[in-house]
């Protein structure tokens, strides 16, 4: 081991250093995290008003996919996926006559990720949206609301103080699966330190540096899903 | 769908369910006994230990289990051999397998969680009963031994098996640091078979199975302690 300034040379964000590799993966975990949790808010909205008021095959098909989701470990829910959406995608375009595509990593990622956070979510949203009062729902019908009408005024803000400690919870575990996605190649920031530290062979210094890196992710978070429980729990009694 | 190799390769896939069963069983255990002592230090402890021990649950439940795992077997397993003697000592066998870093990661990673549940658990004990308990001229380790830990585990009975199958399915994680687990055998069937998708259901079928006796096994120890609502 050489003396401590090399050694944070190596994490500079400029080329000889490999902190804006780190950086550059950090904001790519970022940025799968997010558009898998919102493929995963739209799959867990409908999913959960398909279980609550779906006819008994979509209730079935929803437990399925529920259970089916939770039961499966994420690592190789997103291998399978991962493959089998690609290949499958190709076939169906192969069937079509079209030629073949490569599929963007990212969406790939996205995709599985939201997959897998869809199945968490309808199970969060559907005891967000039992908690609603079902006084409030019927005084919604009986000022003649559309069940559209009545979702977007009554339900939804209703339910989200409810769901925010569950999505909460779900974000933190989104940002920290995406870490799998390395595993099926796609660059974020696990991928990104591996990299770096290969070259490097500074093994211990960068995956601390990608700890630091996931743990502030989550810190920022934390205080961030504070403030907005704070905003949507304002003028709510506080509990005891 | 192809199984015909399967006739080949059982051996070889219960060889990885004894790993993946092995690496739960090694990581739970050990894991909740750490998870006791940092549950208690955050409780009862003085106040730089319950900074550490709170210090310690929010790094780990705060980094991806795989980043940890990278950092023990590839950051701290290069710094190993640093240290004289070890590589001709009686340790060095089991310390350069990929199986003894992904045990000792899991485990601290169950506990970090497990510490958790815990301490929401140990607070939720009636005072009455631990008062009982004094009255009665236990000594704190008594207490402890006797009614305050049996209560809270009773408590956290369904958490700690709902943490228990969350910790079954971080297991294939290990095959990334050269453990042949169940997945890592289904990864090396695919390698040698070219099979992507049987190899990966037989084995989703197993995590499946597992997971449904784990909470099978689960309600009958809480229905032997009924609780009362």
């Amino acid at each position: 081991m050489s003396s401590a300034l090399p050694l944070l040379e190596l994490l500079s964000p400029y080329p000889p250093g490999w902190g804006g590799v780190l950086l550059a993966g950090a904001l790519s975990t970022v940025a799968i995290s997010l558009g898998a949790y919102g493929i995963g808010i739209l799959i867990g909205l409908v999913g959960a008003l398909g279980k609550l008021n779906g006819s008994r095959p979509v209730v079935a098909a929803l437990d399925l996919y529920t259970t089916g989701v939770r039961a499966i470990p994420e690592l190789i829910l997103i291998v399978g996926l991962y493959y089998a959406g690609t290949d499958g995608i190709n076939r169906i375009l192969l069937g079509l006559g079209l030629p073949s595509i490569e599929i963007n990593g990212f969406v790939a990622a996205v995709s599985v990720l939201g997959i897998v956070q869809g199945a968490y979510m309808t199970e969060v949203l559907r005891g967000a949206i039992l908690a609603v009062p079902i006084g409030q729902i019927e005084a919604a019908k009986a000022f003649g609301m559309r069940p559209s009408m009545r979702f977007r005024r009554i339900v939804l803000p209703a339910l989200i103080p409810n769901a925010l400690p569950g999505l909460a919870n779900l974000w933190m575990s989104v940002t920290k699966d995406s870490a799998l996605i390395a595993v099926v190649g796609y660059q974020e920031l696990a991928l990104a330190t591996r990299l770096a530290a290969g070259n490097t062979k500074h093994y211990f210094l960068f995956f601390f540096a990608a700890a630091v890196l996931y743990l502030a992710i989550t810190l920022v978070s934390n205080v961030i899903f504070r403030a907005l429980e704070l905003r949507f729990r304002r003028g709510q009694p506080k509990s005891a | 769908m192809n199984f015909s190799w399967i006739s080949t390769y059982w051996p070889l896939l219960a060889a990885g369910a004894v790993q993946t069963i092995l690496l739960l069983v090694i990581s739970v255990v050990f894991g909740f006994v750490l998870a006791i002592g940092l549950a208690l230090a955050q409780i009862k402890g003085p106040r730089g230990i319950k900074w550490l021990s709170r210090c310690y649950c929010t790094c780990l439940r705060g980094t991806p289990l795989l980043v940890q795992l990278w950092l023990l077997y590839y950051g701290v397993g290069s710094l190993l051999p640093l240290i004289p003697g070890l590589r001709s000592s009686f340790l060095w066998p089991v310390l350069r397998e990929g199986f003894f870093f992904a045990a000792v990661s899991f485990t601290l990673n169950y506990a970090a969680y497990e510490a958790e549940v815990l301490r929401g658990a140990l607070l939720a004990v009636p005072k009455g009963e631990l008062e009982a308990a004094r009255a009665f001229g236990m000594s704190p380790a008594q207490v402890l031994r006797r009614i305050w830990l049996p209560r809270a585990v009773r408590i956290a009975l369904p958490t700690i098996a709902g943490e228990i199958v969350l910790q079954l399915k971080a297991t294939p994680l290990a095959f990334t640091v050269t453990v042949m687990d169940l997945y890592a055998v289904a990864y090396k069937i695919r390698q040698d078979t070219l099979l992507v998708y049987e190899p990966l259901l037989i084995v989703t079928v197993f995590y499946v199975l597992l997971t449904l006796l784990l909470t099978r096994i689960f309600k009958v120890v809480e229905a032997q302690v009924p609780m009362r609502r």
